[in-house]
């Protein structure tokens, strides 16, 4: 094991990239007994799949993440990747030795065939009759990617949030396939008040008018206020107390007015994330995802023992958690640290000081940032090809 | 490994001539993970290091040790019954709070514990507190206003507490210097190990 210096080298972008279309024309059986009948998964790639293959990482998003991880599609976008600050030649996660793979979840709305996608039976957009997937449906239809780009067994699979479910579940169900999960700000399952979030936040999209039992395509219009409330909602949730009083206090654009408006610096905020969320999201993805993150329960089928759940898993884990996420908590996080433990594997796992609340897990925290590239320096890989 | 670490740290060889080749060994408070890593080099264990310190937790995961980021005051409860060969604490005893209660939990998570500690009753350390000063020493490095030490104690402090707590103690050595000590230990040893297992129930 050698000492990795990370101010040594410049870190850099993995510069323009683009993104690709794997055509699945074989039929998709799901956890719910329906059956896709194809079905198109949108991803990127960064650096450069190694002669033997061995070092492919797969990046699973949270929620409202996309296969859009790194780099930019022009050179004037606004933003780069959501996981840009990790994903790059010298980064922690450092394309100079990885093949990183982000893909957009199937059920998702940036390209991936999800309920905004065309019925081929119907040649309408599926909407209302999308099925409902789950995290193990996600991970099966991922290996599928892996075995389309002629990967049998990753290097990593990476995730935070309900993308660390999706790394979880790879070990559980392709044991042979994956060598390290790093598991991030995540949980075995949700807990009632997690869930409870995500029925409130379903609540304000199912009941807006303008959602047609989720067939708001045919008319025209999009749920765009429940939406927005359900994001807003979201958004206060993955902040802490503490940085929402950093970030915003009780400060006021302006002066008290005596109205409903937009009146404190937090409200605005809030009001510009839903509204940009709203427009660019699509409502039955988002029930959808958050559906798949109240189902999952690796334990359920052991009476929720997750270690006896975790039993045919021979795969390396680094956890992390973040003391100031309550949405995910580090309680959560020493569920899993334990049920492996049990099972005598290799884990380790850091608590990481942050007051970012859930957030944390995306921010280029110096420590952080310091775990995941010590861990992932760690990783073995073959020779570049 | 490059240097051998057991030179100058005969403590870490004593601890590994207390383990089973290949045992599952926890470290609690492993500080860099330099005791794990020996043990792993020079014996296969399969190790896990209990560290809270964020730097100390990266210089861990550097070496390739498992590490678990918590703080051992706050329970173990991560840990099931008799799930290790051994557990160790080296040199941290004087810095917990909660002793008795992590000795314990100790107790129940290894099959058998190794305990060591900078003996108080060392006579250096008798003779600073006879001039009116707090010691310091090799094994005890901090003044008084920046040490983590709160639970001092001599080896016949420790006796005691093993007697009182119904802890069969199955060896003890004491160093001084690197060097086994055995006339008056609790005068002139610098450093106490202990191997300790529940007293077998009668």
């Amino acid at each position: 094991m050698s000492e990795i210096n990370p101010s040594s080298l410049a870190e850099q972008s993995v510069g323009i990239v683009a993104a690709q279309t794997a055509h699945f024309k074989q039929p998709l059986s799901l956890k719910s007994g329906a059956t896709l009948p194809q079905f198109d998964l949108v991803y990127e790639t960064y650096g450069q799949l190694n002669a033997d293959k061995s070092n492919a990482v797969l990046i699973c998003h949270a929620l409202s993440g996309t296969h859009h991880v790194a780099g930019k599609y022009n050179a004037d976008d606004k933003y780069p990747g959501w996981w840009d600050n990790l994903v790059g030649p010298n980064k922690p996660l450092d394309t100079n030795k990885f093949f990183v793979i982000g893909v957009n979840n199937l059920g998702g709305c940036h390209g991936s065939t999800g309920p905004a996608s065309i019925n081929p039976q119907t040649l309408q957009p599926w909407g209302s009759q999308f099925p409902v997937l789950t995290v193990e449906d996600w991970v099966n239809s991922q290996t599928l990617l892996a075995d389309y780009l002629g990967i049998q067994q990753l290097a990593a699979v990476v995730g935070g949030s309900l993308g660390g479910m999706q790394a979880l579940q790879w070990t559980i169900a392709y044991p042979e396939r994956v060598r390290h999960a790093l598991v991030i700000a995540s949980a075995p399952n949700l807990t009632a008040q997690n869930m409870a979030f995500n029925e409130v936040a379903r609540q304000a999209i199912i009941t807006d008018p303008e959602f047609h039992g989720g067939d708001y395509y045919a008319h025209g219009v999009v749920p765009r206020r429940g939406l927005r409330i359900a994001r807003m909602l979201g958004h206060i949730t993955y902040l802490s107390d503490d940085a929402m009083g950093a970030k915003f206090g009780r400060k006021l654009k302006d002066t008290i007015r005596y109205s409903f408006d937009a009146e404190f610096e937090m409200e605005s905020y809030l009001r510009y994330q839903g509204d940009k969320f709203a427009g660019e999201f699509d409502a039955n993805t988002y029930l959808r995802m958050t559906r798949a993150l109240d189902y999952y329960d690796p334990a359920l089928p052991f009476d929720g023992n997750l270690s006896q759940a975790l039993d045919k898993v021979c795969a390396q884990f680094l956890l992390v958690s973040f003391t100031s996420d309550w949405r995910f908590s580090p309680a959560r996080s020493h569920e899993i640290v334990k049920a492996l433990l049990d099972n005598e594997l290799t884990v380790s796992y850091a608590e990481v000081t942050a007051a970012h609340g859930h957030d944390a897990f995306l921010m280029p925290d110096p420590h952080y940032h310091a775990i995941l590239r010590n861990y992932l320096h760690n990783i073995k890989v073959g020779e570049p090809s | 490994m490059s240097v051998n670490i057991a030179e100058f740290r005969h403590d870490f060889a004593i601890i590994a001539g207390w383990l089973p080749f290949g045992g599952k060994v926890l470290d609690l408070g492993c500080g860099d993970g330099a005791l794990l890593e020996y043990l792993k080099s020079s014996l296969e264990i399969r190790g896990y290091g209990v560290e809270k310190d964020d730097a100390n937790w990266l210089a861990c995961m550097s070496k390739g040790i498992n590490v678990i980021q918590m703080d051992l005051e706050a329970g173990l409860s991560d840990f099931e019954d008799q799930s290790f060969d051994t557990v160790i604490l080296s040199q941290t005893l004087q810095a917990v709070h909660n002793t008795e209660g992590i000795v314990r939990e100790m107790l129940r998570i290894g099959r058998e514990v190794i305990v060591t500690f900078p003996n108080f009753g060392y006579w250096r350390h008798r003779a600073q507190s006879i001039q009116g000063r707090m010691p310091v020493s090799k094994n005890l490095p901090y003044q008084w206003y920046d040490t983590p030490n709160v639970h001092l104690c001599t080896i016949y402090d420790f006796d005691q507490f093993c007697i009182n707590c119904n802890i069969n103690v199955k060896q003890r050595l004491v160093l001084t210097a690197n060097q086994p000590v055995t006339f008056m230990p609790n005068l002139m040893g610098s450093l106490a190990m202990y191997r300790l297992e529940s007293m077998p129930k009668k």
